[in-house]
């Protein structure tokens, strides 16, 4: 029962992320979606996830956004529409849902019970997360290490006063 | 045990809105905010097939989504200011620079 | 030592290099001692390795070093081998001799430059080419081929050039400079004639295959007669044969450490060396011997007698060697070669010793070079007259000393070749002592005739200048006894002995076959010969130079000292030879009447011609070419551009359509990835 309540929240405030005219109140919402989901994750029986999803979205992500809407105070002047072409987006996005709901009705994936066992919800599984990240996925770690030491060159470069 | 096909609609709603974000808002933050609902809603998805199939694979390819994220967004927002700050403005529509 | 030989020219590449790149950045006595040290420790390598030669048995002393492949082989096709050259360097006994001369000699004048430089601009610089000479000059000795030679017979052509040439910013420096570089060209021309046509008659340049294939009776006569006329053609350019002397004498705008190093005791030797290097060649083409012999004869008699009238004390020097340097080329030309290698080793010691001495004269005047303004300066400057007595008693050829064991040698075997030759050699022998007297007289005895302001402020020579002149001043006196005829005195060495191998054609001979065992019995056998020829007519012309010489050094010495006055009248009573003289025959007034104008006026015909003829052809090319352009435009305009034009437009029109597409904006392009993805999806969908 849960998961529909946050489920449904998180819709409805992602509805309201993309509808608000105030970039500061989106902002707020997104927050809000990316609790929601991160309870799902805890729901979903990855904990640690939902850790790194507050920790990362709704704590690093976030403030980025925040400061940056706070950097450039375009509000006021908004003078255009802040959306365009809305019924033709709203025809693409339809249409390529439909096609992806059918394609996914029409799969056919493996079932549970023949020798696939679902994670134990309850927690417990951290643990093998850490060894599976610095074990066999030790290098793609360290590749996205330095992936963020990069962006974050290339933030501080493309970000300062000269170009 | 919750049914991955409602686990699944959802995450195609929450995909669906950030794709109509992206596609409609003029505000380039908030076009950016469209594709963190759609990088969410993969991870829901990762996240999902994880726990049907017992595989905590997953879970480790939605750490690297989030560390892409994570990056892509501390880049598009340097982008975002630089770009304020030459052309005076954030709206999508009026960089137009490589029309043909 | 074999496998080592590359690192005697190398060493002074390496202080080339540092001094060259970073000496104007290092104080002057870091400068000198890399300079000094690199040539002091090439000599004692040199010593070195010529005692590791002497070890071996005579005529088997050979070392060779093959350090890389410069130019591999190539095949040229139906069995004609192609040019091949190596890095070769050889020691023989006659490169023996040379390195110890280049180096020892060279390393005294180093350490004197280090005195007389000091205070000179661009002391590094001068260094760096002192340096750079050293290596050529050893490249051009130790070179094993034709090839390796030629490369230190040009490195040391451009050092001549550069270091006369070292007060750059004085026009007759850089005149004289170009004179030498463009007058040793012609020399080089027919250098590389003959070099070249031995490559096409023996397929290699290596000089012992070459002298094996002379020596065994390969090539036709006439050929070796023309090669051997044109390398010493190449000869006389380097050394200031008649008729391209005349760089010689103008060479001495350089400093004079560089007249003592390059152009009286090393470089202008280096056609000797190669005349001598091949002997065998030249016994093979007596057409070519007997020219050798005359060219060399005419040269030592012409610059002596121009070398009576001069009054610049380095003019004087410059026809001196000029004269000695025929008087090798004569004893070569006779046949004598290790006369001429005896009398090159005691010339680079005599003459080193009075160009050094000149420019301890000329350092103390303060670059007064007139010896008009000179006079009485044996007080003065002690020491520097001391060595120049030595230097003058030597030249002259007093007996026992270098320059009488040598002259005598050359003179000796001229007369056994032919009597003409002989009383050309002793009339020079006369005359120089005669002119040299008249150098003493001038500069050292009699009044002063110097400036006051110039005769306070004279000064003897410091120690870095003053020990390489006593020394040098030891080796005049004493270096004869390096080869004292057998006649005289029987010495267990002599330069003769030592020498012969590599002079004597069954060395090169025996080359291709088993071994070289044979040629220690010849080399005996012909030291036998020699001291069989002593006879009375040897002593009696023996005698007789030295009384000549000695006679004409005292009728000198009164002349000048005691009765200058009777000098000046001499003068005066032969106004129209000395006049002759003192213009030098009006050698490069008729040079440059005779060639250099003639080459202006053919630059100017050939600039006629270029104007007028090749010009006016290429005009009418060129306005057939625009008629013919005029139908080419029109066809292009209608017929080529049209079908052009209309491709270009035919695309224009399509893109424009396209190019709407383009539309730069972010989210055009976001959904037409939208619309691709649900493209594929449906795709997949009807696939599966």
């Amino acid at each position: 029962m849960v998961f529909y309540v946050l489920a449904s929240l998180a819709v409805v405030s992602a509805v309201m992320v993309i509808t608000r005219r105030s970039a500061v109140h989106a902002a707020l919402f997104l927050v809000l979606t990316f609790f929601c989901v991160a309870g799902i994750y805890v729901i979903l029986s990855a904990e640690f996830l939902a850790a790194v999803q507050v920790l990362v979205y709704a704590g690093g992500i976030m403030v980025l956004f925040l400061f940056v809407i706070m950097l450039v105070p375009l509000e006021a002047r908004q003078l255009r529409p802040p959306v365009r072409h809305v019924a033709g987006s709203l025809l693409l996005a339809g249409l390529l849902a439909a096609s992806l709901i059918s394609f996914f009705a029409a799969a056919k994936g493996p079932e549970t019970g023949d020798g696939i066992q679902p994670l134990a919800s309850g927690g417990g599984n951290i643990e093998t997360v850490g060894l599976l990240l610095y074990q066999r996925y030790m290098l793609p770690f360290e590749i996205a290490s330095v992936l963020l030491l990069v962006a974050m060159i290339g933030a501080v470069v493309l970000a300062r006063k000269k170009v | 045990m919750i049914p991955t096909s409602h686990i699944l609609v959802f995450s195609l709603a929450l995909f669906t809105i950030g794709l109509i974000g992206v596609l409609t808002r003029r505000n380039a933050i908030i076009v950016m905010m469209g594709i963190e609902l759609m990088l969410n809603s993969a991870n829901i998805n990762f996240i999902a097939f994880s726990q049907k199939l017992g595989d905590l694979a997953g879970q480790v390819f939605s750490i690297f989504t989030i560390v892409v994220a994570a990056g892509e967004v501390a880049v598009g927002l340097a982008i975002i200011i630089s770009l304020y700050r030459n052309k005076d403005s954030i709206n999508v529509d009026d960089m137009n620079i490589m029309k043909g | 030592m074999s496998g080592s030989l590359w690192l005697i020219p190398i060493l002074p590449v390496i202080g080339f290099l540092i001094n060259g790149l970073l000496g104007s950045r290092m104080p002057k006595k870091a400068v000198s001692f890399i300079a000094c040290g690199v040539v002091a420790v090439a000599f004692v390598l040199s010593g070195l390795a010529v005692i590791e030669l002497a070890g071996m048995p005579a005529g088997q002393r050979y070392m060779e070093n093959r350090l890389a492949t410069w130019v591999p082989p190539v095949d040229a096709g139906g069995g004609a081998k192609g040019l091949a050259v190596d890095w070769l360097f050889t020691l023989d006994p006659l490169s023996a001799v040379m390195i110890l001369i280049v180096t020892g000699v060279g390393l005294l004048i180093h350490i004197y430059s280090v005195g007389y430089m000091w205070e000179e601009p661009g002391y590094w610089r001068y260094f760096t080419y002192l340096n750079l000479f050293m290596a050529m000059m050893l490249t051009l000795v130790l070179g094993g081929s034709f090839a390796v030679m030629f490369v230190g017979w040009e490195g040391v052509g451009l050092c001549s050039y550069l270091l006369i040439g070292y007060f750059y910013w004085k026009p007759d420096c850089a005149d004289a400079g170009r004179k030498a570089f463009i007058t040793n060209r012609i020399g080089d021309l027919a250098f590389v004639i003959g070099t070249l046509t031995l490559f096409s008659y023996f397929g290699t340049l290596e000089f012992r295959p070459i002298l094996h294939a002379v020596t065994t009776g390969q090539g036709p006569q006439w050929v070796l007669t023309v090669v051997a006329l044109c390398l010493f053609g190449g000869a006389c350019g380097k050394s200031a044969q008649i008729p391209l002397y005349v760089w010689l004498p103008d060479a001495m705008a350089g400093p004079t450490p560089v007249s003592a190093l390059i152009h009286a005791a090393t470089m202008v030797t280096a056609g000797v060396y190669m005349v001598c290097r091949l002997a065998p060649l030249y016994l093979a083409a007596p057409a070519a011997l007997t020219v050798m012999a005359c060219v060399g004869a005419a040269t030592a008699l012409f610059a002596a007698t121009i070398g009576l009238a001069q009054d610049d004390i380095k003019k004087v020097l410059a026809y001196s060697t000029v004269s000695q340097l025929g008087y090798m080329f004569l004893a070569a030309g006779v046949g004598a070669f290790s006369g001429a290698i005896f009398h090159l080793t005691t010339h680079a010691f005599f003459k080193a010793l009075l160009f050094l001495g000149s420019g301890a004269v000329i350092h103390a005047l303060h670059h007064e070079q007139d010896m008009m303004k000179m006079g009485g300066l044996r007080k003065q400057l002690p020491t520097t007259y001391k060595v120049f007595l030595c230097g003058w008693v030597a030249i002259a050829g007093v007996p026992l000393t270098s320059g009488f064991f040598s002259k005598d040698e050359i003179l000796w075997k001229a007369f056994q070749w032919s009597p003409v030759i002989w009383a050309v050699g002793a009339i020079t022998a006369v005359l120089t002592a005669f002119y040299m007297t008249r150098l003493m007289g001038l500069t050292f005895w009699g009044k002063s005739r110097m400036d006051h302001h110039t005769e306070q402020h004279v000064h003897e020579v410091g120690p870095a200048m003053k020990w390489p002149l006593v020394i040098l001043a030891g080796l005049a006196l004493v270096g004869g006894f390096l080869s004292v005829p057998a006649s005289l005195w029987h010495m267990p060495f002599t330069l003769e002995a030592w020498l012969e191998p590599v002079f004597n054609p069954a060395t090169y001979a025996a080359l291709g076959g088993t071994t070289g065992g044979a040629m220690g019995g010849d080399a005996a056998e012909l030291a036998g010969h020699a001291e069989e020829a002593g006879s009375a007519a040897e002593y009696g012309l023996m005698l007789l130079m030295s009384l000549l010489a000695v006679l004409t050094m005292w009728f000198g010495f009164n002349l000048y000292d005691k009765t200058p006055e009777k000098a000046a009248a001499f003068k005066k009573r032969f106004a129209g030879v000395y006049n002759v003289l003192k213009n030098k025959y009006w050698v490069d007034e008729i040079y440059d009447a005779l060639v250099i104008q003639n080459f202006y006026r053919l630059s100017r015909a050939a600039h006629w011609f270029d104007v007028s003829v090749v010009d006016g052809a290429v005009h009418l090319v060129r306005n057939l070419t625009v008629g013919f352009s005029y139908l080419s435009v029109f066809w292009d305009t209608w017929v080529v551009d049209g079908l052009v034009n209309l491709a270009g437009r035919t695309v224009r029109a399509g893109s424009g359509g396209l190019r709407k597409l383009q539309t730069g904006l972010l989210q055009s392009y976001a959904s037409a990835m939208v619309f691709g993805l649900f493209v594929l999806i449906c795709f997949y969908m009807y696939v599966s």
